[in-house]
Protein backbone atom coordinates (compact mmCIF):
# COMPACT_ATOMS: atom_id res chain seq x y z
CA UNK A 1 0.00 0.00 0.00
CA UNK A 2 1.41 3.35 -0.93
CA UNK A 3 1.38 6.73 0.95
CA UNK A 4 -1.16 7.42 -1.76
CA UNK A 5 -3.16 4.87 -1.62
CA UNK A 6 -3.65 5.29 2.38
CA UNK A 7 -4.25 9.13 2.25
CA UNK A 8 -7.18 8.47 -0.17
CA UNK A 9 -8.76 6.11 2.08
CA UNK A 10 -10.46 4.26 -1.24
CA UNK A 11 -12.17 7.41 -2.26
CA UNK A 12 -13.52 8.20 1.16
CA UNK A 13 -10.23 10.79 2.64
CA UNK A 14 -12.56 13.84 2.64
CA UNK A 15 -14.65 11.81 5.01
CA UNK A 16 -12.26 9.96 7.24
CA UNK A 17 -9.42 12.69 7.51
CA UNK A 18 -12.03 15.37 8.14
CA UNK A 19 -13.24 13.02 11.00
CA UNK A 20 -9.70 12.39 12.01
CA UNK A 21 -8.13 16.00 11.29
CA UNK A 22 -10.72 18.27 13.27
CA UNK A 23 -10.64 15.20 16.78
CA UNK A 24 -7.14 15.66 16.48
CA UNK A 25 -7.60 19.63 16.46
CA UNK A 26 -9.85 20.00 19.37
CA UNK A 27 -8.16 17.14 21.28
CA UNK A 28 -4.98 19.40 21.29
CA UNK A 29 -6.57 22.33 21.58
CA UNK A 30 -8.21 21.48 24.83
CA UNK A 31 -4.89 19.88 26.23
CA UNK A 32 -3.42 23.48 25.36
CA UNK A 33 -6.47 25.39 27.54
CA UNK A 34 -6.59 23.00 30.10
CA UNK A 35 -2.67 23.76 30.37
CA UNK A 36 -3.00 27.22 30.26
CA UNK A 37 -5.78 27.65 32.67
CA UNK A 38 -4.07 25.52 35.27
CA UNK A 39 -0.71 27.66 34.30
CA UNK A 40 -2.77 30.61 34.95
CA UNK A 41 -4.51 29.69 38.23
CA UNK A 42 -1.22 29.00 39.89
CA UNK A 43 0.61 32.39 38.62
CA UNK A 44 -2.93 34.20 40.27
CA UNK A 45 -2.58 31.79 43.45
CA UNK A 46 1.24 32.60 43.94
CA UNK A 47 0.26 36.61 43.32
CA UNK A 48 -2.40 36.33 45.88
CA UNK A 49 -0.21 34.65 48.40
CA UNK A 50 2.65 37.47 47.74
CA UNK A 51 -0.24 40.20 48.54
CA UNK A 52 -0.82 38.53 51.88
CA UNK B 1 -1.02 -2.21 49.72
CA UNK B 2 -3.65 -2.55 52.43
CA UNK B 3 -6.39 -0.56 51.13
CA UNK B 4 -7.60 -0.20 54.49
CA UNK B 5 -4.91 1.27 55.70
CA UNK B 6 -5.66 4.53 53.27
CA UNK B 7 -7.67 7.17 55.03
CA UNK B 8 -9.96 7.69 52.04
CA UNK B 9 -11.63 10.65 52.76
CA UNK B 10 -8.29 12.45 53.68
CA UNK B 11 -9.07 13.28 49.87
CA UNK B 12 -12.12 14.17 49.59
CA UNK B 13 -10.29 17.57 51.04
CA UNK B 14 -9.33 19.88 48.03
CA UNK B 15 -5.85 20.38 49.67
CA UNK B 16 -4.53 16.97 50.05
CA UNK B 17 -6.44 15.62 46.43
CA UNK B 18 -4.70 18.37 44.75
CA UNK B 19 -1.02 16.78 44.61
CA UNK B 20 -2.86 13.04 44.16
CA UNK B 21 -4.52 14.62 40.59
CA UNK B 22 -1.17 15.96 39.56
CA UNK B 23 0.27 12.92 39.77
CA UNK B 24 -2.49 10.70 38.50
CA UNK B 25 -3.26 12.66 35.41
CA UNK B 26 0.14 12.53 34.54
CA UNK B 27 -0.03 8.72 34.25
CA UNK B 28 -3.22 8.58 32.66
CA UNK B 29 -2.32 11.03 30.20
CA UNK B 30 0.95 8.66 29.23
CA UNK B 31 -1.28 5.71 28.97
CA UNK B 32 -3.96 7.44 27.06
CA UNK B 33 -1.23 8.90 24.49
CA UNK B 34 -0.02 5.27 24.31
CA UNK B 35 -3.04 3.91 23.63
CA UNK B 36 -4.42 6.35 21.02
CA UNK B 37 -0.94 5.71 19.00
CA UNK B 38 -1.73 1.66 19.43
CA UNK B 39 -5.25 2.38 18.30
CA UNK B 40 -4.99 4.54 15.52
CA UNK B 41 -2.22 1.88 14.21
CA UNK B 42 -5.03 -0.61 14.56
CA UNK B 43 -7.49 1.28 13.03
CA UNK B 44 -5.87 3.06 10.10
CA UNK B 45 -3.05 0.63 9.26
CA UNK B 46 -3.98 -3.04 10.08
CA UNK B 47 -7.90 -3.40 10.31
CA UNK B 48 -8.62 -4.08 6.24
CA UNK B 49 -11.49 -2.06 4.64
CA UNK B 50 -15.02 -3.09 4.85
CA UNK B 51 -16.35 -5.37 2.41
CA UNK B 52 -19.76 -2.95 1.98
CA UNK B 53 -18.06 0.42 3.05
CA UNK B 54 -14.54 0.70 2.19
CA UNK B 55 -12.57 2.81 4.09
CA UNK B 56 -15.21 5.15 4.90
CA UNK B 57 -16.05 2.99 8.17
CA UNK B 58 -12.87 3.93 9.66
CA UNK B 59 -14.29 6.84 11.17
CA UNK B 60 -16.02 4.07 13.73
CA UNK B 61 -12.54 4.10 15.37
CA UNK B 62 -13.40 7.89 16.49
CA UNK B 63 -17.14 8.04 16.06
CA UNK B 64 -18.44 5.25 18.76
CA UNK B 65 -15.24 5.69 21.45
CA UNK B 66 -16.73 9.45 21.58
CA UNK B 67 -20.38 9.01 21.76
CA UNK B 68 -20.01 6.03 25.13
CA UNK B 69 -17.66 8.90 26.50
CA UNK B 70 -20.48 11.49 25.47
CA UNK B 71 -22.74 9.61 27.93
CA UNK B 72 -20.47 7.72 30.42
CA UNK B 73 -19.07 11.19 31.24
CA UNK B 74 -22.39 12.49 31.76
CA UNK B 75 -23.17 10.19 33.86
CA UNK B 76 -20.28 10.20 35.79
CA UNK B 77 -21.34 14.13 35.93
CA UNK B 78 -24.49 13.62 37.33
CA UNK B 79 -23.40 11.36 39.93
CA UNK B 80 -20.64 13.81 41.31
CA UNK B 81 -23.44 16.47 41.11
CA UNK B 82 -25.67 14.26 43.28
CA UNK B 83 -22.74 13.63 45.52
CA UNK B 84 -22.57 17.05 46.09
CA UNK B 85 -26.05 17.76 46.58
CA UNK B 86 -26.33 15.00 49.02
CA UNK B 87 -23.21 15.83 51.29
CA UNK B 88 -22.54 19.10 50.54
CA UNK B 89 -19.25 18.51 48.91
CA UNK B 90 -17.42 20.98 47.09
CA UNK B 91 -14.69 18.61 45.60
CA UNK B 92 -17.42 16.76 44.24
CA UNK B 93 -18.90 19.68 42.69
CA UNK B 94 -15.40 20.92 41.34
CA UNK B 95 -15.05 17.25 39.74
CA UNK B 96 -18.53 17.44 37.89
CA UNK B 97 -17.49 21.13 37.03
CA UNK B 98 -14.18 20.07 35.44
CA UNK B 99 -15.80 16.97 33.15
CA UNK B 100 -18.18 18.74 31.38
CA UNK B 101 -16.46 20.67 28.66
CA UNK B 102 -14.76 17.24 28.03
CA UNK B 103 -17.74 15.68 27.66
CA UNK B 104 -19.19 18.51 25.61
CA UNK B 105 -16.06 17.78 23.40
CA UNK B 106 -16.69 14.21 23.07
CA UNK B 107 -20.55 15.08 22.26
CA UNK B 108 -19.56 17.39 19.69
CA UNK B 109 -16.59 14.89 18.16
CA UNK B 110 -19.79 11.94 17.80
CA UNK B 111 -22.22 14.62 16.57
CA UNK B 112 -19.19 15.89 14.07
CA UNK B 113 -17.96 12.32 12.95
CA UNK B 114 -21.93 11.22 12.67
CA UNK B 115 -22.09 13.59 10.11
CA UNK B 116 -18.83 12.66 7.98
CA UNK B 117 -19.80 8.91 8.34
CA UNK B 118 -23.57 9.23 7.66
CA UNK B 119 -23.08 11.08 4.26
CA UNK B 120 -20.98 8.12 2.59
CA UNK B 121 -22.84 5.20 4.10
CA UNK B 122 -26.85 6.79 4.23
CA UNK B 123 -26.37 9.73 1.73
CA UNK B 124 -26.59 12.36 4.49
CA UNK B 125 -24.70 14.21 7.06
CA UNK B 126 -27.90 14.63 9.41
CA UNK B 127 -31.50 13.69 9.91
CA UNK B 128 -33.97 14.41 13.01
CA UNK B 129 -34.01 10.49 13.76
CA UNK B 130 -34.33 9.43 17.19
CA UNK B 131 -31.04 8.68 18.14
CA UNK B 132 -28.85 12.13 16.57
CA UNK B 133 -31.42 14.19 17.90
CA UNK B 134 -31.35 12.57 21.41
CA UNK B 135 -27.70 13.38 21.14
CA UNK B 136 -27.71 16.69 20.50
CA UNK B 137 -29.50 17.47 23.01
CA UNK B 138 -27.38 15.91 24.94
CA UNK B 139 -24.65 18.70 24.15
CA UNK B 140 -27.23 21.26 24.95
CA UNK B 141 -27.30 19.99 28.36
CA UNK B 142 -23.42 20.19 28.39
CA UNK B 143 -23.94 23.80 27.18
CA UNK B 144 -26.91 24.68 29.47
CA UNK B 145 -25.05 23.38 32.52
CA UNK B 146 -21.44 25.37 31.67
CA UNK B 147 -24.06 28.32 30.75
CA UNK B 148 -25.68 28.25 33.60
CA UNK B 149 -22.49 27.82 36.14
CA UNK B 150 -21.39 30.69 34.14
CA UNK B 151 -24.34 32.93 34.91
CA UNK B 152 -24.11 32.50 39.02
CA UNK B 153 -21.39 34.45 40.71
CA UNK B 154 -21.16 32.81 44.10
CA UNK B 155 -19.77 29.19 43.31
CA UNK B 156 -21.89 27.09 45.80
CA UNK B 157 -25.17 28.20 44.67
CA UNK B 158 -23.53 28.14 41.07
CA UNK B 159 -22.80 23.95 42.25
CA UNK B 160 -26.38 23.47 43.68
CA UNK B 161 -28.29 24.82 40.77
CA UNK B 162 -26.30 23.04 38.15
CA UNK B 163 -26.14 20.07 40.11
CA UNK B 164 -30.32 19.68 39.15
CA UNK B 165 -30.42 20.61 36.48
CA UNK B 166 -27.13 17.74 35.61
CA UNK B 167 -29.51 15.29 37.06
CA UNK B 168 -32.60 16.48 35.85
CA UNK B 169 -30.88 16.12 32.48
CA UNK B 170 -29.47 12.24 33.23
CA UNK B 171 -33.04 11.20 31.82
CA UNK B 172 -31.26 11.78 28.36
CA UNK B 173 -28.77 9.08 28.84
CA UNK B 174 -30.70 6.48 28.42
CA UNK B 175 -32.99 7.75 25.86
CA UNK B 176 -30.42 8.11 23.51
CA UNK B 177 -28.79 4.68 24.64
CA UNK B 178 -31.89 2.43 23.75
CA UNK B 179 -33.31 5.13 21.07
CA UNK B 180 -32.17 2.52 18.53
CA UNK B 181 -34.36 -0.08 20.10
CA UNK B 182 -37.50 2.05 20.89
CA UNK B 183 -37.91 4.00 17.58
CA UNK B 184 -37.36 2.61 13.93
CA UNK B 185 -34.70 5.17 13.55
CA UNK B 186 -32.13 5.59 10.63
CA UNK B 187 -28.82 5.30 12.99
CA UNK B 188 -28.48 1.92 13.15
CA UNK B 189 -28.64 -0.63 16.31
CA UNK B 190 -25.63 -1.52 18.78
CA UNK B 191 -23.06 -3.54 17.16
CA UNK B 192 -21.20 -4.29 20.20
CA UNK B 193 -23.14 -5.38 23.16
CA UNK B 194 -22.85 -7.13 27.01
CA UNK B 195 -25.27 -10.17 26.16
CA UNK B 196 -24.19 -11.04 22.31
CA UNK B 197 -21.21 -12.17 20.34
CA UNK B 198 -20.28 -8.32 18.29
CA UNK B 199 -21.40 -7.84 15.51
CA UNK B 200 -17.88 -7.15 13.94
CA UNK B 201 -14.45 -8.53 12.75
CA UNK B 202 -11.70 -8.99 15.94
CA UNK B 203 -9.66 -7.08 14.80
CA UNK B 204 -12.09 -4.18 14.47
CA UNK B 205 -13.35 -4.59 17.78
CA UNK B 206 -10.03 -4.59 19.27
CA UNK B 207 -8.73 -1.31 17.77
CA UNK B 208 -12.61 0.16 18.55
CA UNK B 209 -11.71 -0.48 22.34
CA UNK B 210 -8.08 0.43 21.90
CA UNK B 211 -9.43 3.74 20.98
CA UNK B 212 -12.21 3.80 23.66
CA UNK B 213 -9.95 3.03 26.64
CA UNK B 214 -7.76 6.43 25.39
CA UNK B 215 -10.57 8.36 25.43
CA UNK B 216 -11.29 7.18 29.18
CA UNK B 217 -7.84 7.68 30.18
CA UNK B 218 -8.12 11.05 28.28
CA UNK B 219 -10.71 12.26 29.79
CA UNK B 220 -9.45 11.41 33.24
CA UNK B 221 -6.20 13.04 32.83
CA UNK B 222 -7.84 16.03 31.60
CA UNK B 223 -10.78 16.47 34.16
CA UNK B 224 -8.32 16.03 36.72
CA UNK B 225 -5.76 18.95 35.55
CA UNK B 226 -8.93 21.06 34.97
CA UNK B 227 -9.79 20.03 38.50
CA UNK B 228 -6.63 21.16 40.06
CA UNK B 229 -7.37 24.55 38.15
CA UNK B 230 -10.54 24.75 39.39
CA UNK B 231 -9.36 24.45 43.00
CA UNK B 232 -6.75 26.83 42.96
CA UNK B 233 -9.63 29.53 41.28
CA UNK B 234 -12.11 28.53 43.82
CA UNK B 235 -10.30 27.97 47.02
CA UNK B 236 -7.40 31.22 46.18
CA UNK B 237 -7.96 32.95 49.51
CA UNK B 238 -6.94 29.58 51.48
CA UNK B 239 -3.63 29.69 52.95
CA UNK B 240 -2.74 25.92 51.56
CA UNK B 241 -3.32 27.32 47.95
CA UNK B 242 -0.75 29.60 47.98
CA UNK B 243 1.78 27.08 49.35
CA UNK B 244 0.18 24.86 46.72
CA UNK B 245 1.38 27.27 44.09
CA UNK B 246 4.33 27.50 45.36
CA UNK B 247 5.56 24.03 45.33
CA UNK B 248 7.67 23.01 42.60
CA UNK B 249 5.70 21.17 39.49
Amino acid sequence: MSLVDFFAMGGYGGYVWGAYGLTALLIAAEIVAVLARLRNARSAARTDEVAR
Amino acid sequence: MDLTSINWFKYGSPVSFFPLAGRMARGFGIAAALLALAGLWLGLVVAPADAQQGDAYRIIFIHVPAAWMSMFIYLVMAAWCGISLTLNARLSAMMAQALAPTGALFTFIALWTGALWGRPAWGTYWAWDARMTSELILLFLYFGYLALRHAIDDPRRADRASAVLALVGAVNVPIIYFSVRWWNTLHQGASVSLTSAPKMAAIMLIGMLVMTFAAWFYSIAVALTRVRAIILEREKHAAWVGELAEAAQ
